[in-house]
Parts: C-alpha cells; sequence; structure tokens
C-alpha cells in the first residue's frame, strides 16, 4: 500500500521466516564471522572461475535459507535476485539451478533491499507465499569486470572500497516466526557529479540520505523510531560525509544508531582501506548479524538503506559520473 | 579538481563535491612518493646486483648485460605476480613498483592470470595486453615522431 509519496507500507506485515549468509575466507577473518551461516575457506569454492563460485555462493545461501524455512524449493513461488554480474548472470545461473519462477533484478548493491522490498510486495499483495530475494558478489569477479586484475599492483586510495566475497538470501512468508518486513522506500536515482569509481562512498552518500529523508517524511517517524539505521556500503569516506549531510538537511540520527554494513564486516586490521562494498555487504550484513540480533530481540526496529552505484566500466570510460541509487527497508522484531 | 571539469555540474553538485571533498582522507603524497623512492630504489639496486654479476661472472659488458639484467627481473616480478606477492607490495609502494620494468611485467602476468577462466586464445590472448597495451601503442608511436625529429634535425645539421 502506498504511503506518502514512494513508500510502501505492508499492513500483513509479511515474515522473514529465515535468512542466509554466506561468506568467503576474508569475511571469516571478520568480527562478523559468527553470524555467517557457511563460510567458505576457498574463494575459488572448487570451481573454475570467480563467476562460477560467485553464482555457487548465491546458490548455497538460496538453499540455506530455504532449508532454514523448513520447505522445499518448489514451495518457493518467485525468487527475486540480483547481482554485479554483466547480465546479472549470477542470479539467473543460480536461477537455473532453483528452476522457481525468476524475476532478476538490478540495483547494483542496492539488490538486497530491492529484492527484499519486491519479495515483501508480492507477499503482502497475495501474489506469493513464499518469496526468496537473494544477491551476492564476490571480490574477484568484481576486480575484474569494473576494476583491474586480481594481481596488477597498483596503488588504490584511501577512499577505495573492498568487494564483500558472500551471498545473502531472505525467504520471505506470509505467515510465521520471524522478524516482519513492515515498510519499504524506494528511491530515486541521485547523481552528484562524482566520476571517481574508487570513491562510491561519496558518490552514494547523497541517495542514502534522499532515501532516508524521504523514508521519514513519508512514514511520518524520526530516526528515534529505529534501534539501527544502518546503510549499505558506504564505507568510512561515505559514511561521514552521509552523516554530516544529515544534519545538514536538520536530520539528527544518533551516532550509536546510525551505521554502515560495510563498516561492521571488516576489522581495522583488515586490508580493507575504506570499508567492504558490495551487493553481499548489506546482504550479509543485514540477512546474518542485524536479523539475527532482531530474532534474539536485541534490537527491534532495524532501517536498512542499501545504496548502490548504477555505473558500468564502459560510461566511467566515457566519463559519465556516477548515478546512484538507495532503497531503505524496515523491518521489526 | 579543474574548473573546467566543474563548469559541467550544476552548483547544488559543485557545492556537494566540495563538502564531499573537505571529509575525504587525502593521499599521503609524501609518504608514498619515500615508498615509491625506497622500494624502487631497491628494485634498481637488485637490478643493478644483477648487472655486476652478469658482466664479472658471465663474461657480458656494460651494454650487453642489460638484456638478462631486464629478463631476471621479469622473471622475479612475474613469479610475485603468480604467488599474489607484487599487489600488495604495490599497495605499499605505489608508483615504485610500477615504474621499473617489474611493474610492466605485472601488468602483463596479472591480465594474462586473471583472464585465464576464458581460455588460452581470447581469455590469456586477447587480455594479456588489457593494460600493457596503452603503454606499448603510445610507446611505439611517440618512439616513431621522435625518431622523424631526429632525422630532421640531422638533416639539417643539427646534430
Amino acid at each position: 500500500m502506498l504511503q506518502g509519496h514512494q513508500t510502501w507500507i505492508f499492513p500483513s506485515k509479511p515474515v522473514i521466516l529465515a535468512s542466509a549468509a554466506v561468506g568467503g575466507p576474508f569475511e571469516a577473518q571478520g568480527p562478523l564471522a559468527d553470524d555467517f551461516d557457511i563460510l567458505n575457506d576457498d574463494i575459488w569454492l572448487g570451481q573454475e572461475s570467480f563467476e562460477k563460485a560467485e553464482k555457487k555462493m548465491l546458490e548455497q545461501a538460496c538453499e540455506k535459507a530455504i532449508d532454514k524455512a523448513g520447505l522445499k524449493k518448489e514451495d518457493v513461488h518467485f525468487l527475486l535476485s540480483g547481482d554485479l554480474m554483466n547480465q546479472i548472470i549470477s542470479s539467473s545461473f543460480a536461477a537455473r539451478t532453483m528452476g522457481v519462477p525468476f524475476l532478476g533484478l538490478f540495483g547494483a548493491c542496492s539488490s538486497s533491499m530491492e529484492s527484499l522490498a519486491l519479495a515483501s510486495l508480492l507477499v503482502d499483495s497475495s501474489s506469493a507465499k513464499y518469496a526468496l530475494a537473494a544477491t551476492s558478489s564476490h571480490n574477484g569477479s568484481v576486480n575484474k569486470q569494473f576494476r583491474y586484475p586480481s594481481e596488477y599492483g597498483s596503488q588504490v586510495p584511501p577512499t577505495a572500497q573492498w568487494t564483500v566475497t558472500g551471498a545473502g538470501a531472505a525467504l520471505v512468508a506470509h505467515e510465521g516466526e520471524g522478524p516482519k518486513v513492515v515498510s519499504a522506500t524506494i528511491g530515486r536515482v541521485v547523481d552528484m557529479g562524482i566520476s571517481d569509481p574508487f570513491n562510491m562512498g561519496a558518490a552514494m552518500a547523497p541517495a542514502a540520505v534522499d532515501t532516508i529523508q524521504a523514508h521519514f517524511r513519508d512514514m511520518g517517524v524520526g530516526a528515534d523510531h529505529y534501534d539501527v539505521i544502518a546503510t549499505g556500503d558506504l564505507g568510512r569516506v561515505g559514511h561521514h560525509i552521509a552523516a554530516d549531510l544529515l544534519q545538514k538537511h536538520h536530520i539528527d540520527i544518533p551516532a550509536k544508531t546510525f551505521t554502515d554494513c560495510g563498516l561492521l564486516i571488516y576489522s581495522d586490521d583488515q586490508p580493507v582501506v575504506a570499508g567492504g562494498s558490495g551487493c553481499a555487504c548489506s546482504a550479509t550484513v543485514t540477512f546474518g548479524h542485524f536479523l539475527k540480533k532482531l530474532r534474539k530481540g536485541e534490537i527491534n526496529r532495524i532501517l536498512i538503506v542499501a545504496t548502490g552505484a548504477l555505473l558500468s566500466p564502459l560510461s566511467y570510460q566515457q566519463k559519465e559520473s556516477i548515478p546512484c541509487i538507495a532503497h531503505a527497508v524496515a523491518i521489526e522484531h | 579538481m579543474s574548473n573546467k571539469k566543474n563548469k559541467k555540474l550544476s552548483p547544488v553538485q559543485q557545492e556537494y563535491q566540495a563538502f564531499a571533498k573537505a571529509r575525504e582522507p587525502k593521499r599521503p603524497v609524501l609518504k608514498n612518493s619515500l615508498r615509491a623512492f625506497f622500494v624502487g630504489g631497491t628494485i634498481c639496486f637488485i637490478g643493478q646486483l644483477f648487472q655486476w654479476i652478469y658482466i664479472t661472472y658471465f663474461g657480458f659488458n656494460e651494454m650487453t648485460a642489460g638484456n638478462p639484467t631486464v629478463a631476471t627481473l621479469i622473471i622475479i616480478a612475474v613469479f610475485m605476480t603468480g604467488f599474489g606477492f607484487y599487489d600488495h607490495l604495490a599497495q605499499y609502494a605505489g608508483g615504485g613498483t610500477i615504474v621499473p620494468v617489474t611493474g610492466f611485467a605485472n601488468t602483463v602476468a596479472s591480465a594474462a592470470i586473471e583472464h585465464r577462466t576464458e581460455g588460452y586464445v581470447l581469455g590469456v590472448g586477447g587480455n594479456m595486453y588489457k593494460i600493457a597495451g596503452p603503454v606499448i601503442t603510445y610507446g611505439v608511436v611517440s618512439a616513431f615522431f621522435i625518431g622523424l625529429i631526429a632525422v630532421a634535425l640531422k638533416a639539417l645539421g643539427g646534430m
């Protein structure tokens, strides 16, 4: 149901029956290692390519989420998934394995919340009983497509981020026990003219701020409504900018409420420069870490604002700036 | 940022970019320069050492020792790339690992490794010079024009 200008509220409160977070060896060294369901000790996952390894992780996440919900693949009505690869091959190929009706999405790193919002909408409108929202990213495959070869020796600037190797999936159901999706705000594309792909945090911060502002306006709530407001993958630089930008717009979010998945996933001694990024960043931290806390009752209301940079290697070479988006989903205990 | 680039941006974008820039960590230029100087210098020192070995023990002279010296450095750099060490050294050293011949070896080897999964022909063959290609292209082109200038100067009796 539309609320305000760009927010959906879900009166039936779709339930996240189960969720799964899959990571790689580097994520296993991070502070959230215990919140992952599967931690692979090989970035190749025994596959021939990084692309296949990413697809494999997405399959692992989907299967684990279905398994944890006590369901079978056949019970899932729709799979909604997106990733960063050209033509979203990770999602499409994982959907081939799953064999369930599939909607492929592209929202770059905002795919986690784009898919969760749409899955919740499907369930809330009785268009599905069980919808699976999933997304993945792989450090190797993303480096290959968007940056330089993994072994290429170039020094990255202090604003660069590290793409998370992982996948996340959430099974949204019409009834059951678990955290409930209550509302979602769909973001608009914001482009502040930043064109440096090694500075995604600064590029995406205004999109996150725009969506948070829209969410508060549409829902008529303030920051105190939530225990945690987490952006997807702004990293250290973007988080700082977003916090100051919110203040400039007279939106006061306490420092202990406002955080970023890209800051939580890795520890300070891991060489990730400005923090984590990638579709799996917000997906694994939300579906692993935050949902676990919600289930335990440690926190009651969260707002996840997944941020995405909608550039391509081609658009960057043609000197285009980076259009960015952010989608927010509110989840309650 | 140049003013020319700024002109394309709206006032709001310009204002934001200044806002963001004030909050971005700067590249530590002095630290980077010092590290580049020492690591780059060490690589050159090792090269010098090999040259001395080739001259002293293998009968090369100062003119001919260049080839085996460069080849040795390239082989070492390629192995370091293959074992996943070179990129870490480069994050520390910056320009220090790019400028010597080892940097060039790394660009070719890293691209070849990266695209092995797309096969030997289209993958390795097609992508090996993805990063090194522009250097070769413009190296050859500029060498050609410098050559033309040299020939012209000679013809005019300038050299």
